[in-house]
């Protein structure tokens, strides 16, 4: 005769060292065999589309920043993008490198923290503080560029806030000459890590149609084995210049979309040294007075400078009433951006499409059968960030 | 097919009388249609084979206080296979029921729920129209033009009481929405003190 089993409600969070954050998930257990999965996400909220209407549009970019914090200029780079094509202004074309060496840095920074982290919810330590020590030379790199290191509000409709400083240029370079080999031992202790590949492979498989049904974008789509990357096939910027491959999964299991992040990476880092090679001198921002604030030497002598330096930091530039969804290719998947301008110079309504909410959704198909242990190394493959998910 | 105007020529042809208008607006096409088509429109572009549009990126909503249908929806669809984008939108009032898409798209059912968060907007036949952003026990829908900035309650750990308590925001100095947008004339929130 079976025994009777009593099922068994868990509550995994919200202060859970797996859980990547604030996610508070209530599971329902029958042994140790999670039945059914229940989200309870928000406790991050911080009404940035509520507040994003009540700034200028150059108020709201520090916004973007506070969404997925590992990989901030990525986010602004949507934004940025979608004040560009409403006003239709052109980007120069230095900026254009510039914004990319950057957001290919934010790529390699989600992306060293999720694979590390994601080592470490299965039990390996080591991988995350080896990890971490690349991911302080970025962010070393967004100090020196932005003057913060996580919160760098460096990108502007119409280019970035000022130019690389001097040097910056030679030290990224003899980075992404060393990080092929920080990869290598990154792989040295995973790849074909045992208890590395019995925690991840065969677990969360993603089947093409459920990634297509759930929405998932970014890896999580591509680990699945369809081929879509919005840099390829909506290029936008300097992209289309750019010479890189897109590597897809074959299984859709945790372990593909870690050998995808981990392929990512080395593109990244070739993607950096290109646009280092190309990169042009010339103008960082657009040269729009209407847009672009003077630089502060014209202030001093020209008055129109210092009445378009005023005019912008106050009312800031009004955009013409419009609508457009852009979206980019976040390290985490399609980040898009709906802006509704009015003509003022504040948006109406700025909705943010966040690929971690469509991710995070799937959780409760995606778990059902899977053992309680399961539940960090999806969650961690999953790449979940609450700043982005919760807004 | 190659050209968004070829697509929103097939869409407009197999669809006639369900599209109110169409255009296309920066490289994606923009259909209004009406409330009670949306299901049937959404299946068509999903499974017909020259549109194959079989992700849904996202639905929101837009709110319009001083329309006579309150609310803009708007939903985004993907197709990868031809790599286009669609908006999909329609209006509807404040107290209107909407067809859910959870059916179709299994996505649709925590973007649905935000929108019933942020908005109010109820979708029929969802199986599980919870708030999902918002605190438990939230009151109102805090994207609504109509809802203030600063919110309705604070919360803050109340020694006396040794728990979290819940309390109406009380504020030492109102949030400064400077009105910069002709200051020659004067602001306008200095207008409105003037005539008080």
């Amino acid at each position: 005769m079976a025994k009777e089993t009593k099922k068994l409600n868990l509550n995994f969070g919200p202060q859970h060292p797996a859980a990547h954050g604030v996610l508070r998930l209530i599971l329902e257990l029958d042994g140790e065999v999670v039945e059914k999965a229940d989200p309870h996400i928000g406790l991050l909220h911080r009404g940035t589309e509520k507040l994003i209407e009540y700034k200028t549009y150059a108020q709201a970019v520090p916004y973007f920043d506070r969404l997925d914090y590992v990989a901030p200029m990525n986010q602004e780079h949507a934004f940025a993008l979608a004040i560009e094509k409403i006003l239709k202004i052109n980007v120069p074309i230095r900026a254009q490198f510039i914004r990319v060496i950057f957001c290919e840095i934010g790529r390699i920074l989600s992306h060293l923290l999720n694979v590390t982290t994601q080592a470490m919810d299965v039990g390996a330590l080591t991988p995350t503080l080896w990890g971490f020590e690349e991911r302080e030379t970025l962010m070393g790199f967004y100090e020196r560029v932005s003057g913060s290191r996580l919160h760098a509000n460096y990108f502007r409709a119409g280019g970035v806030h000022q130019d690389l400083p001097r040097g910056l240029e030679e030290d990224i370079l003899k980075f992404c000459k060393k990080f092929p080999k920080i990869i290598d031992d990154l792989e040295t202790l995973l790849t074909d890590n045992r208890i590395f590949k019995q925690r991840n492979v065969d677990i969360g498989i993603v089947s093409k149609q459920d990634a297509l049904d759930y929405s998932f974008s970014g890896v999580m789509l591509r680990g699945s084995g369809v081929s879509w990357d919005l840099r390829k096939s909506q290029s936008y910027e300097c992209y289309d210049q750019l010479d890189f491959d897109i590597p897809i999964g074959k299984n859709g299991d945790c372990y593909d979309r870690y050998l995808c992040r981990i392929e990512e990476m080395r593109q990244s880092n070739n993607m950096i040294q290109q646009c280092l090679q190309k990169i042009p001198k010339g103008p960082i921002k657009s040269l729009d007075g209407k847009i672009s604030p003077p630089p502060k030497k014209e202030l001093k002598e020209s008055m129109e400078a210092l009445i378009h330096h005023f005019k912008l930091f106050t009312e800031g530039y009004r955009v013409e009433k419009d609508e457009i969804y852009t979206a980019v290719e976040a390290p985490k998947g399609e980040f898009g951006v709906y802006l509704i301008s009015d003509g003022s110079s504040k948006p109406y309504k700025c909705k943010i499409r966040a690929p971690g909410f469509s991710h995070l959704q799937a959780m409760d198909y995606l778990i059902k059968g899977h053992m309680l242990a399961d539940v960090p190394a999806l969650l961690g493959s999953m790449d979940i960030v609450f700043g982005e998910v919760d807004r | 097919m190659e050209k968004l105007t070829d697509l929103e020529k097939i869409i407009n042809s197999e669809l006639t009388t369900k599209i109110n208008s169409s255009e296309i607006k920066h490289n994606q096409i923009n259909l209004i249609i009406d409330t009670e088509d949306l299901i049937e429109v959404i299946q068509f572009l999903k499974t017909n084979t020259y549109t194959k549009f079989k992700q849904l990126i996202d639905i929101t909503a837009v709110d319009y206080p001083e329309n006579n249908k309150r609310f803009k929806l708007v939903y985004f669809l993907l197709s990868h296979e031809f790599n286009k984008r669609i908006k999909l939108e329609y209006y509807v009032n404040d107290n209107e029921l909407v067809s859910s898409l959870t059916s179709i798209f299994p996505a649709a059912n925590w973007m649905e729920r935000e929108v019933f968060d942020m908005y109010g907007i109820k979708f029929k036949d969802h199986p599980d129209l919870r708030r999902i952003l918002t605190d438990y026990g939230f009151e109102g829908h805090p994207l609504r033009k109509d809802f203030p900035l600063t919110g309705h309650n604070e919360v803050r750990y109340s020694q006396e009481e040794k728990k979290v308590v819940y309390e109406p925001v009380k504020l030492e100095q109102n949030y400064r929405n400077f009105d910069y947008e002709s200051p020659w004339e004067g602001t306008k929130y200095i207008k409105d003190q003037t005539k008080e």
